[in-house]
């Protein structure tokens, strides 16, 4: 039996490269990582799904020491800038530090496993890691 | 005065705190009786009343008219993050610029001591069991903490981490500074929730909760409300000389809400919002940045202090650092910012904080500020943004009488 994968949101693209997508509104190209309606810079209906490149640079960063019930800390919850699309993720695969983590930091898509459901399914995360 | 100008008549907050005794309608009650008071009219003189209470549930306006009076007036329950209070505020000048009303009651309240951490969601209960995507991303389980945060600690941190990516000079010591400065203010204000002068180091090697905001560069969640009576300048030249006298007129009175920028749904952007507001609000009132003789700006967390010396126009673009490494913003500098304490020493119980840091400036204005009175106080600023977006800024300036 082989294992079946899910994305832990539907903008992760798994496979041999696992790659996030955004809908790029055909009239503006404003790009958003949501089910839209329409678009929040130009109001036109429609989009096409376009990749977003895997390497960035950390814009912004906070380590997350105080959490909900439930979530573990530290994290260090951050804006990527991929080429010019901005980027909401963890940094991941480096120590939860104002040390290590940097503004400006070089960064590359990185996945994970959240783990096995019930019915055999793995769900995959994302995050960025130092490149 | 000119006929279409509007004043506050009357103005009160309660003092912010605990009060395990007392709920949301005891508050604003108070705030309500107080402003009314303090403006020397009654419920009977309102024609409008406008009410805003976050956390809350709905009809706070009518609960509060049914323990200080119902007259039959029109109510408007109004909920807008963090700006409730502003715009509360904002739809009573409306009304009345509107001609519905000569004068009309803002007030917000909140009771907030004691709920932690706001804008976190809980690790999902069904995590593991089964994977199956919802909402609009699709996804299995919640997000908060895989995919960045959504808590206010956090985004407000990387608000100002942004800013120091931009700018540079934006370290951990800064951000605590800055909130060094407004816990040394709270010292003079008897209504702040905390009076307690901090000092660096105290502040940096407190609880760390979202790098670089420890505890005490977070907004104190507390109880409390305030309440305004605002007027039409018509009505107001048929009222008393000495409400005249202590009337303060509201130059300007802006909200907005963020418009689209690349980026903004990722990271919210408090920025661009408040520098339309802030140029559409020195345009209203016909005053400049230069002109403001103490400023009560949103510093929910001390991240976001730095970034609205910027978006405020207080300083430079870019230049929000060295604009409070030369001591501007404390209360002896060129403009102070937040003598008040701010929300991280006075606290911010939501929906009354954009009453309460108009209270405060109109307080100065007025000279009625005792021993953190800003001496000569003739124009002031107030400002609050909420997330989502909402900011709301007025202008206050000193009766001419």
């Amino acid at each position: 039996m082989t294992m079946t994968q899910i994305p832990l949101v539907d903008y992760l693209v798994l496979g041999d490269k696992p790659h996030l997508t955004a809908n790029e509104c055909t009239s503006c190209g404003a790009r958003f990582f949501d089910r839209r309606n329409a678009c929040a810079a130009c109001f036109a209906e429609e989009f096409k799904t376009v990749a977003i490149q895997n390497e960035g640079i950390v814009r912004a960063f906070t380590i997350v020491t105080f959490a909900a019930p439930g979530v573990p800390v530290p994290f260090v919850a951050a804006v990527i800038d991929c080429g010019g699309t901005s980027v909401r993720a963890n940094v991941i695969n480096v120590e939860a530090t104002p040390e290590k983590v940097s503004l400006g930091m070089k960064v590359r898509l990185a996945t994970y496993s959240l783990g096995t459901d019930d019915h055999g399914t793995e769900a995959i995360g994302f995050g960025y890691e130092p490149a | 005065m000119a006929t279409d100008d509007i004043y506050i008549l009357g103005i009160n907050m309660t003092k912010f705190g605990k009060y395990p005794d007392k709920d949301t309608v005891d508050l604003a009650a108070e705030a309500v009786i107080a402003a009314l008071k303090d403006g020397q009219v009654t419920m009977k003189d309102m024609g409008v009343m406008a009410a805003g209470c976050l956390m809350g549930q709905g009809g706070i306006g009518q609960m509060i008219q049914k323990q200080v009076g119902q007259t039959g007036i029109p109510v408007y329950n109004v909920s807008n993050a963090c700006a409730t209070g502003a715009t509360a505020l904002r739809t009573v000048i409306m009304a009345i610029k509107a001609g519905e009303c000569d004068m009309g009651l803002a007030v917000g309240v909140e009771k907030l001591a004691g709920v932690g951490l706001l804008g976190a969601s809980p690790a999902s209960k069904s995590a593991g069991k089964e994977w199956k995507p919802s909402g609009r991303y699709g996804s299995v389980q919640n997000v908060d903490g895989l995919i960045g945060t959504a808590n206010m600690p956090g985004t407000f941190a990387q608000v100002g981490m942004e800013y120091g990516h931009k700018y540079g000079g934006a370290t951990f010591e800064l951000f605590a500074k800055i909130s060094e400065k407004n816990h040394a203010h709270s010292t003079l204000n008897p209504l702040a929730a905390y009076n307690k002068r901090m000092t660096l180091d105290e502040i940096m090697n407190d609880i760390m909760i979202a790098y670089p905001n420890t505890r005490p560069m977070c907004s104190a969640n507390c109880d409390g409300a305030a309440a305004a009576v605002l007027v039409s300048g018509t009505k107001l030249k048929t009222l008393s000389l000495e409400q005249q006298r202590r009337a303060v007129k509201v130059s300007a009175s802006v909200l907005t809400s963020d418009p689209y920028q690349e980026a903004c749904q990722i990271l919210p952007d408090v920025n661009t919002l408040t520098k339309i507001a802030a140029k559409q609000a020195y345009e209203q009132a016909g005053v400049s940045p230069s002109d403001l003789n103490l400023v009560e700006l949103h510093d929910c967390f001390a991240t976001a202090e730095l970034v609205h010396y910027d978006n405020l126009m207080l300083c430079e673009e870019g230049g929000a650092v060295d604009f409070f490494n030369s001591g501007a913003t404390w209360r002896d500098g060129k403009t102070p910012v937040n003598v008040s304490g701010g929300l991280e020493s006075k606290g911010h119980p939501i929906a009354a904080t954009g009453i309460a840091n108009v209270w405060e400036v109109c307080h100065h204005l007025r000279g009625e500020a005792g021993p953190r009175q800003i001496e000569g106080a003739k124009v002031g600023l107030a400002h609050v943004i909420g997330l989502g977006s909402a900011c709301g800024i007025h202008i206050l300036e000193k009766s001419a009488l």
